[in-house]
């Protein structure tokens, strides 16, 4: 019963910060913004799904759930460091406090 | 309804709320200024897609769909870095 509630309160967080991670990727205004609110949000919003999901499963299965987030705390944020790296030397600037470049 | 029914109703609701945050995630990918936009929201994509194929092994009582998720994370994985390194280099050596 205990772990039932614990179970819908982390599904809930995780649709939350998927949610405001989707918003970010919306609204933000730059590249680089966009990134910073997607990737964590997803990181730790798809950890509490997959975490809510791994309380309800047996054994076997919740080992395999835990491989998966080790996974993808390991390659969402590398996937977020290689794409603002290449946006950055294909000459995109980011917006620093209203102007238009960083030089 | 006892919590066993609840969960599920859970689970099969988050499962589409989920698919609609991938719609919104569309939109970006679409409309997006510059390359490194679509990119972004493609991975942003991939990552929901296997939430999704999670939400369902469980739905279904399916455990071997996971396997399918971890590939399906792998090959994301690869796709982005792949697309990366083309939009940064001009090619893929």
């Amino acid at each position: 019963m205990l772990l039932d509630l614990v179970s819908i309160i982390s599904l809930i967080g995780g649709l939350f910060f998927l949610f405001v991670g989707t918003f970010g990727l919306l609204r933000l205004p730059d590249v680089y913004n966009r990134l910073h609110a997607t990737t964590k949000c997803d990181t730790l919003g798809a950890g509490l799904v997959l975490l809510s999901l791994a309380l309800q499963s047996s054994l076997a299965v919740g080992v395999r759930l835990g491989l998966l987030i080790i996974f993808i705390l390991i390659t969402n944020p590398t996937a977020a460091h290689v794409i603002a790296r290449a946006a950055y030397k294909t000459g995109i600037h980011p917006i620093i406090s209203g102007r238009k470049s960083d030089d | 309804m006892n919590t066993a029914g609840i969960l599920d109703f859970s689970y099969s609701l988050g499962a589409i709320l989920v698919m609609l945050m991938i719609f919104l995630s569309m939109i970006r990918a679409l409309a997006g200024p510059t390359a490194p936009d679509r990119v972004a929201a493609i991975n942003i994509i991939g990552t929901k897609t296997l939430i999704i194929i999670t939400l369902i092994a469980r739905i279904y009582g399916q455990e071997y769909f996971l396997d399918i998720a971890m590939v399906y994370a792998l090959m994301s994985f690869i796709t982005t870095i792949g697309i990366a390194k083309y939009l940064e280099k001009g090619a893929l050596d």
